[in-house]
């Protein structure tokens, strides 16, 4: 079984909920395809999404909601 | 020639260095973040150091040539490739006809300057040819660029392939950043506790940061001087009667959370301001990511005019390779 890791293209806050009282875009072991949104980015007053890239199951977040994030740093992992 | 946008990556804008004179009339200079880094990447290209190219922040564009040219990255750290093919950065690149160039993820800094052999020949707007999007001003079409856009690009003058600016003259922040500030005309108004503190503690890059002002948060509240506020003045103890604001000035809202004001500020208004980043300096702003640790050193106006005077000889020695 083939691990993928999504990263952030962007440096800034990471949130995984498109609003404070919804719920996240996606739980630990979701599965996802590719033009999926994961969570969204907050940088230079606005937020960018993250979308998954790839198809997969069990998606696993490596980050939590409201995290720091560096540009290239693996958000969440999937399994292929 | 001109250059093909194929996706311009987060916020790209055309910048040179600015339109000096317009800012009483709330007009700011604009132009490049780090003046410096735009500078050195036109010398490599054999183009005046003030002709205009490519801000991109945080993301890379991709753009496509439709003629051979001659160009050169420098900023921030972000992997350079030429069809794919990775590439030195703050060196002369030849880009041949069809070939598109792309970017990596960002490693260090946070804005990178792409300078093409001829320069971005954009129309001139108040004399200069930066984009101040707020203002739908300059540029290309007054606004960061798009997909699909082409940018043209006017007859470069004699570059050289494989020229670049030694790692000793790339000046760069540090970890923690720090950037030196001038106590300024409100000083009075916080108290000697406030005086220490904002220069000691540790404070870091909101998100929030952008061209007009890049906001740190993560210090202790400023404490303000007990007065009756005068005529004029907001009712919070960190509003003035309007005032001039000056670029680098850093307002503290609130007392809370420190803005200083970068190339694209707005002119004046009702905030407090508790000094000045020295102009030395600035660039470096325009270098940093949400989240860097940054400190503030106090210095007085023989310490800003020492860091100028060095700035600008560190400057005449980036010249001095391409002389």
């Amino acid at each position: 079984m083939s691990k993928a890791e999504i990263k952030s293209p962007l440096p800034g806050m990471f949130y995984r909920r498109p609003s404070p009282d919804s719920a996240p875009f996606k739980n630990d072991g979701d599965s996802v395809s590719a033009a999926d949104v994961i969570g969204v980015v907050e940088v230079m007053k606005s937020f960018h999404e993250v979308t998954a890239g790839i198809d997969g199951k069990a998606i696993r977040f490596l980050v939590d909601d409201a995290d720091a994030v560096m540009a290239g740093q693996a958000l969440a992992e999937v399994e292929a | 020639m001109v250059v093909r946008v194929l996706n311009p990556g987060l916020s790209t804008t055309v910048q040179d260095l600015g339109r000096p004179g317009y800012f009483h009339l709330g007009i700011p200079i604009g132009g490049a973040m780090d003046r410096l880094a735009l500078r050195a990447a036109n010398l490599i290209v054999g183009n005046d150091e003030g002709a205009a190219g490519l801000e991109a922040v945080f993301v890379g564009p991709q753009l496509e040539f439709t003629r051979d040219a001659l160009i050169a990255v420098t900023g921030a750290d972000m992997p350079i490739k030429l069809d794919g093919e990775e590439k030195p950065s703050w060196t002369a690149l030849k880009v041949r006809a069809g070939q598109v160039l792309s970017f990596g993820f960002l490693q260090t800094g946070a804005r990178i300057y792409i300078a093409i052999a001829g320069g971005i020949d954009v129309p001139l707007a108040l004399g200069s040819r930066s984009t101040y999007p707020i203002g739908a001003l300059g540029g290309f079409k007054g606004r960061a660029i798009a997909k699909d856009d082409e940018l043209p690009v006017g007859n470069a003058a004699g570059g050289r392939e494989g020229r670049s600016i030694p790692e000793a003259l790339r000046r760069r922040p540090g970890m923690p950043a720090e950037l030196r500030v001038l106590p300024g005309l409100y000083w009075h108004r916080v108290t000697e506790e406030t005086h220490r503190n904002f220069f000691d503690d540790q404070w870091k890059v909101a998100p929030e940061a952008d061209r007009m002002g890049y906001r740190f948060r993560g210090g202790r509240p400023l404490q303000f001087v007990e007065r009756d506020q005068p005529f004029g003045a907001g009712s919070d103890p960190s509003n003035i009667v309007d005032s001039c604001y000056p670029y680098g000035s850093i307002q503290v809202p609130g007392g809370t959370e420190p803005i200083i004001l970068h190339r694209d500020a707005v002119s004046g208004g009702g905030y407090f301001m508790v000094g000045t980043v020295v102009s030395a300096d600035m660039d470096l702003i325009g270098q940093l990511q949400p989240n860097t640790p940054t400190r503030f050193v106090k210095v007085d106006m023989d310490g800003a005019l020492k860091a100028r005077a060095d700035r600008a000889a560190l400057l005449d020695r980036i010249r001095s390779v391409f002389a």
